[in-house]
């Protein structure tokens, strides 16, 4: 087997797990429009994503979870990537995102931002699915409004 | 004498580099390696006796039977069985054999009211189908706890175990915990009138089994955790339970006489073999336990005693791991599920990956027991006949690592 191996630090990079130890936009919303349970049977990862739409903004949004770092990273930045977003720029950033996640070679997408360092997950694939349950969450919540569950397919 | 480093030779994987690193396997409980005697077998019968079997009179086809079969005696003889080939069964795995007395004896012999006893321990094989006969029989479940050791609660099983009982299906040994007191719960099972399957695909492994002292009425495990191939399990059952039971699967190799309306059956076991088995992977199970019953499996527990029983405590002398399950030995086979810190099984794993160890991180198929214990998941390590103290050593050194990465004394607290 002749090819580089991704390296642990490609995976854990310190904006990660510096989100993993001191998350964003964690609790809850008093009045949200949106609320999704995610779940990840794999590994049992678990995020409870609520948004507060207004007309065609998010205005707030808040998480809860429980899981492997990668997983609450990711939900972490992404709360912090679409507040104060509108529901079209949102949407944008779930593909690109995912599209980074699955392609981690590529150019990453300057509308990303600090989201970049989410690419090396890529290159482990039994991790990605931990990156993508929070966008999942994000993606059925601004279709849906009230409760909603998600299940990640394995 | 059991000598682990001519183990080893035979086991071609342990020579493999992971992440430029000696392989350190230590997911055993999943799956085990298979040693080069376990290859050869297979090679060899697709080289040179590969017919289908039970229907073709030519020379390969006899030699085919011959050899699937002659591995109906060694099993029988492997487990103590004194019905001989008749109580043995062959499916592809403990989760096949489990769903065939749940459909075949369940469809029969379950009523309405009537009683499944569990333990809130046991792998979703063992419960999934369960629930999916009791739901259509209208039969009810009942649920055996684990204390906060994860011992067996021994003070439930007279009030849990009674007259409304028919079957009571426990793990020999759990996944994740340790090794159930089934003796007890057999005898207690019996007097009721109830009959008692057991889950041993954590046992037949690792230590000598044998089902007439246990005097389980079923018995199932899987080949390919015993260094067996993928794709053939054992269901050992009393042939007169066999008998009394209508067939699982319908098609060849499992009739008699076959009309347009109707069919009668084979005699056990063929009447619940329907269709051409495993055959090649069953021909690798008699290799395997060939190799099992040379190493002894009595040297196969100390080995693996001896191993868990250092691993407890390399592990215990980290201050952030917590061990789930009893701490002697004697009650646990060589699995150890634990948790280091507030860092994640996942992510345990994956440091721990990097050093070339193998070991799992997840709910091990087992998440009402996961809920009990309240933890959402745990890493695990289990052992083989092949693992050795430097293994664990090498585990420890990572398992520091990943202290080092997640800053195990500042990670958030879950929740």
């Amino acid at each position: 087997m002749n090819y580089s191996e991704p390296q642990l630090d490609d995976l854990y990079r310190d904006l990660i797990l510096d989100h993993y130890r001191n998350p964003r936009n964690r609790g809850t919303l008093e009045n949200p429009t949106a609320k999704v349970d995610g779940y990840n049977p794999l590994c049992g990862d678990e995020v409870e994503v609520e948004l507060l739409i207004e007309g065609d903004v998010i205005e707030d949004v808040a998480f809860k979870g429980r899981g492997c770092s990668i997983s609450q990273a990711s939900t972490s930045m992404m709360t912090d990537a679409v507040k104060g977003r509108s529901k079209a720029e949102a949407e944008s950033l779930i593909a690109s995102f995912k599209h980074m996640i699955t392609n981690p070679d590529d150019e990453v997408p300057p509308e990303l931002g600090d989201l970049e360092a989410l690419q090396g997950v890529g290159k482990f694939h039994v991790r990605v699915k931990c990156a993508t349950l929070a966008w999942n969450a994000l993606e059925q919540g601004l279709r849906e409004n009230g409760t909603s569950h998600i299940v990640e397919e394995n | 004498m059991f000598d682990v480093v001519s183990v080893r030779k035979d086991f071609p994987i342990l020579q493999r580099q992971v992440h430029g690193r000696p392989l350190v396997y230590l997911d055993n409980a999943a799956t085990t390696q298979k040693p080069r005697q376990v290859l050869d077998a297979l090679m060899y019968y697709y080289e040179n006796t590969n017919a289908n079997i039970h229907r073709s009179n030519h020379t390969l086809g006899g030699e085919a039977t011959d050899a699937y079969e002659a591995v109906r005696d060694k099993v029988a003889r492997f487990i103590g069985s004194k019905y001989g080939p008749q109580s043995i069964v062959f499916t592809r795995n403990t989760t096949e054999a489990i769903n065939l007395v749940a459909n075949a004896w369940g469809r029969k012999f379950l009523n309405a009211g009537d009683e499944i006893v569990l333990t809130i321990s046991e792998h979703h094989s063992n419960m999934i189908p369960w629930q999916l006969i009791a739901r259509e029989k209208g039969a009810q479940l009942r649920y055996i706890d684990v204390d906060d050791e994860g011992r067996l609660r021994r003070d439930e099983l007279a009030e849990v175990i009674g007259p409304k009982t028919k079957m009571v299906a426990v793990a020999h040994a759990s996944n994740v915990l340790g090794i159930n007191p089934v003796a007890e719960i057999t005898a207690l099972a019996h007097q009721h009138g109830a009959l008692v399957l057991l889950d041993a695909a954590q046992s037949v492994p690792h230590m000598p089994v044998d089902v007439s002292a246990l005097d389980c009425d079923f018995l199932a495990f899987s080949g390919h955790k015993m260094c067996g191939p993928t794709g053939a399990g054992v269901l050992y059952a009393r042939p007169e339970l066999l008998d009394a039971m209508p067939p699982f699967l319908g098609g060849g190799s499992m009739i008699s006489r076959v009309q347009l309306e109707e069919a009668t059956w084979a005699d056990v076991p063929s009447k619940f073999e329907a269709g051409t088995p495993d055959i090649a992977d069953v021909v690798g199970l008699g290799a395997a336990v060939e190799y099992l019953e040379a190493l002894g499996m009595e040297n196969v527990r100390a080995h693996e005693k001896d191993v868990t029983g250092y691993a407890l405590e390399r592990l215990s002398s980290l201050p952030e791991v917590k061990i789930y399950g009893p701490m002697n030995v004697e009650e646990r086979i060589g699995v150890v599920s634990f948790n280091y810190g507030d860092i994640h099984p996942h992510d345990v794993g994956q440091v721990v990956d990097s050093f070339g160890v193998a070991i799992r991180g997840a709910h091990h198929c087992a998440q009402p027991l996961m809920r009990r214990l309240d933890c959402a998941a745990t890493a695990r390590a289990s052992f083989y006949v092949y693992n050795t103290k430097a293994e664990i050593d090498v585990l420890v050194e990572a398992l520091q690592e990943a202290g080092r990465y997640f800053k195990v004394e500042q990670a958030p607290v879950a929740r």
